[in-house]
């Protein structure tokens, strides 16, 4: 998308965030999110819920089963464990985000970077990942029973042959973005804390920016539905929920 | 890295044979050793862990395998909790690795990844559920249905990303062995996947041996 077009899009909302911190919202199906690095080596913590049966969550196995893929980009769906997708890449200048290291927690934070206290630090305190997603899930009935898998958006590890892991630090660099177009209602739970394996000597504090617009309808050659088979076999249960639960709008 | 475990099957103190598409659930004690046998080779134990006196805490594969900086679990690994506490240790493998980042079949995934009217085939989930249904009084649910390991199931990652389901590297016979850390619930599906490799297109039975805590 050209600077033009995207100036030409209404935008229905749009704020920066500080890295460390947390927040959420329910979006509609239709409604595209676009996650931007500000200063580059962000990561975005993520996890998705229906907001009508929040039983029914972000699937990170299925999700990568479905692609056969270990990383996610333009082109991936995010599915939920019914089969259905939450939301799909529909743009991206990273090229790798993670969703098999989970968060930071107390003891990471504490270990790696040392903790800073609010008494102390007031709002420059060490939250980590752990704790904002149950801050958060807690908002809407959710606790540690419902955590889950999370993405990692900006954020690569690689593996190697024998199985390691490996971070790569440069992997999400200044002005990096990443937009989601969401193919039903969803909760979304994030995070700007630090990836549980960033090296960084001092506690990250990445800034990001996210900015809510409103999706073309689904074209027929659609980029991510005709991404994988399995993709438009995601969709076929996406239009049958909607059919189905919201007559009219499948 | 491969290790033979000393302990002789005759000396378990519980023996279970769980049919292909059947779930076993039992507490294991601290101390306690469970051996999982892949008696005909190929076969996917799709295994969830529970902390007996906290079911709300949990086996965790991402805690799991950014500990040990390591998607593979084997000889050696210890299986965290979502509160960051090793539940057991991987302490005799004759396999080689097991996988923890494939999940378990469900009738819905299957719908997406073979075809919309395979949805009433038998899955692990369905197992699940049923497991926790019938044996509420651990007070489980679809929420504690989480990320499991499966165990003698081959899933390798690649270099550049990539992710496939492969043909096993179990054999007949061959098993694994973990030690519990601390009182856990033990949740097994024995796969009914008939749609992939993971079990070679044809589930067979798995066994489940407890050991005693050496004395």
């Amino acid at each position: 998308m050209t600077p033009a077009e995207t100036k030409a899009r209404e935008v229905l909302y749009e704020e920066e965030i500080a890295g460390g911190k947390h927040w959420s919202f329910v979006l509609r199906r239709g409604s595209l999110l676009r996650l931007v690095d500000l200063q580059g080596g962000a990561n975005v913590g993520m996890l998705f819920y229906n907001p009508h049966n929040t039983l029914e969550r972000y699937n990170a196995p299925d999700t990568l089963k479905c692609q056969h893929t270990f990383k996610l980009t333009r082109g991936n769906c995010l599915y939920s464990d019914m089969g259905r997708v939450f939301c799909s890449i529909v743009e991206d200048s990273v090229g790798w985000h993670d969703t098999v290291c989970g968060s930071s927690t107390r003891a990471i934070v504490a270990e790696r970077w040392g903790l800073q206290s609010y008494q102390e630090h007031r709002n420059d305190w060490t939250l980590n990942g752990h704790d904002s997603f149950l801050v958060e899930g807690g908002k809407y009935g959710l606790g540690r029973r419902d955590l889950a898998a999370n993405v990692n958006w900006f954020s690569k590890v690689a593996v190697e042959d024998d199985g390691s892991m490996v971070f790569d630090p440069h992997n999400a660099k200044a002005g990096g973005f990443v937009e989601l177009r969401f193919e039903m209602d969803t909760l979304v739970l994030f995070h700007t804390c630090p990836h549980p394996l960033d090296p960084s000597p001092e506690y990250p504090r990445r800034p990001i920016a996210y900015q809510i617009t409103r999706a073309a309808p689904v074209a027929g050659d659609d980029y991510c539905r005709g991404f994988r088979p399995e993709n438009g076999r995601g969709f076929e249960n996406n239009r049958i929920y909607h059919l189905l639960s919201h007559p009219g709008a499948g | 890295m491969l290790k033979e475990s000393t302990r002789d099957p005759a000396t378990a103190v519980d023996r279970k044979t769980i049919p292909a598409g059947d779930y076993w659930i039992q507490e294991v004690e601290r101390g306690q050793v469970l051996r999982i046998v892949d008696l005909k080779g190929n076969q996917a134990a799709d295994t969830l862990f529970y902390s007996a006196a906290d079911p709300a805490e949990r086996y965790s594969a991402v805690d799991t395998i950014r500990a040990q900086r390591n998607v593979y679990l084997g000889v050696g690994s210890k299986l965290l909790s979502t509160s960051g506490n090793v539940l057991l240790e991987i302490v005799a493998d004759t396999v080689g690795r097991h996988d923890t980042l494939g999940g378990a079949c469900a009738t819905e995934s299957n719908t997406v990844r073979y075809a919309l009217e395979k949805k009433t085939m038998h899955a692990c989930r369905d197992s699940w559920l049923l497991a926790v249904a019938e044996n509420d009084h651990y007070g489980l649910t679809k929420r504690d249905i989480a990320h499991n390991i499966n165990f003698f199931m081959n899933v390798p990652i690649t270099a550049d990303g990539g992710l496939t389901f492969a043909d096993g590297v179990s054999g007949p016979g061959k098993y694994v062995e973990l030690v519990a850390a601390t009182d856990v619930i033990a949740l097994i599906s024995n796969c009914p996947q008939l749609n992939n490799p993971c079990n070679a297109y044809d589930p067979t039975p798995v066994e489940v041996l407890i050991f005693a805590a050496p004395a």
